[in-house]
């Protein structure tokens, strides 16, 4: 009977996932209701719940992809997977107002490259705390605190160690929580309530994954505002990582 | 027909993206720049235009409308596959590294917002104007 239950499960994986993720959000929003009475967003407790099933599959199968390395919840791998995020991130613009997102473009232009740099300055900092002294470990990891993917990429432009390579992604994955947690929580007194601000909060932050559950979290009619600039952050992470950000941390961190 | 509005979001979201992955071999960069963010602004155009001659009906709406609405259960999919455990297994440098740039960043929003803010209503006009000063 299990059996029977289980192939059911893994051979209709997708089907599943829906069923899972269906029942997380049921109960967050019951946690929502009855234990926080509403101060703490049933989406904002989805989100994490979602968290603590990918910390509690990683402990399972030692795997990186969270929940989704246990057979039975492969499927999750697929609804969340980029593909879906995406398609859906793209749905959300439907409605969005295309004179607001215009208007905020110059300071947002500010807000990706002081997010950029703030972030790499903040990564190079704390692996000069820790001892490293040569530039290509330093860029690699000041890269990696501005996105899971702009410190690989970087990393493997210059040649980084593996080490280094893996703190650099780590250092990339706190950011994409952290902000996943810390964007609700924050939202009202960083004023995160209109499209403008969205947009800011898009630009600055960047990190994909980070941004687009922190808005869902926070009010989902800022979703489609906040990941468009947000789009457009790891692209520059990546363009400015190996080149501009690599010859200024050589600078200051001669051979 | 439902579909109509799948496949146009469908359409918009594949231009998008390849405009994206196009920007960033022309950069030289190995990533794809704002490819989402165009897709979006291709969904914008097209719903807008398509509304305007009367030809996006509201069942096509809703085949757009569903997909968004299933935003956030995807997301809390996705947070449910983050490598979780190989951000807290990359010790105090990862998560120093990762917290402080996420702190500044946090900071540095409620500073850029007065860039440009919206054209304010009614009585706020007086302190918008320093602000553009600034």
């Amino acid at each position: 009977m299990i059996d029977l239950l289980r192939d059911a499960l893994v051979k209709n994986a997708l089907v599943t996932s829906f069923a899972v993720v269906g029942a997380v959000m049921g109960l967050s929003y019951l946690i929502s209701d009855r234990v926080t009475r509403g101060r703490l967003h049933g989406s904002a407790i989805a989100v994490f719940a979602g968290l603590v099933l990918a910390y509690v599959g990683g402990r399972m199968t030692g795997g990186k992809n969270g929940i989704a390395d246990v057979t039975v919840f492969a499927g999750m791998g697929l609804l969340g997977g980029n593909m879906l995020r995406d398609f859906c991130i793209v749905a959300t613009a439907y409605g969005a107002s295309f004179a607001d997102l215009r208007r905020s473009g110059l300071p947002v232009v500010v807000a990706l490259f002081s997010g950029v740099t703030v972030s790499f300055i903040c990564g190079v900092a704390v692996a000069a705390a820790f001892g490293y002294r040569d530039a290509v470990s330093l860029t690699t990891i000041g890269a990696g605190a501005v996105t899971y993917i702009v410190g690989p990429v970087t990393g493997a432009a210059l040649g980084a160690t593996s080490e280094v390579m893996a703190l650099s992604i780590a250092a990339g994955l706190v950011k994409a929580i952290l902000v996943m947690i810390a964007t609700p929580v924050l939202a009202k007194s960083l004023g995160l309530d209109n499209p403008h601000t969205a947009m800011i909060y898009g630009g600055t932050m960047g990190t994909n994954s980070g941004v687009s559950a922190g808005l869902a979290a926070t009010d989902p009619k800022l979703v489609p505002y906040g990941v468009m600039a947000a789009t457009f952050y790891t692209g520059l992470g990546c363009l400015l990582g190996p080149s501009v950000l690599y010859l200024a941390t050589r600078w200051i961190f001669p051979a | 027909m439902i579909i109509y509005g799948v496949a146009l979001l469908a359409v918009s979201y594949l231009l998008g993206l390849v405009l994206g992955d196009g920007l960033g071999v022309l950069l030289g960069v190995k990533a794809n720049v704002g490819g989402v963010g165009f897709s979006m602004l291709f969904l914008i155009y097209f719903t807008d235009r398509l509304a305007r001659e009367g030809k996006f009906k509201p069942p096509s709406a809703a085949g757009v409308a569903f997909w968004s609405g299933m935003y956030l259960p995807v997301v809390v999919a996705m947070a449910a596959q983050q490598n979780v455990l190989g951000a807290i297994k990359g010790g105090p440098l990862a998560l120093l590294a990762g917290t402080s740039g996420v702190a500044l960043s946090f900071a540095l929003i409620p500073l850029i917002s007065r860039l440009g803010r919206p054209p304010p209503r009614a009585g706020e006009a007086a302190t918008a104007k320093t602000q553009e000063a600034v």
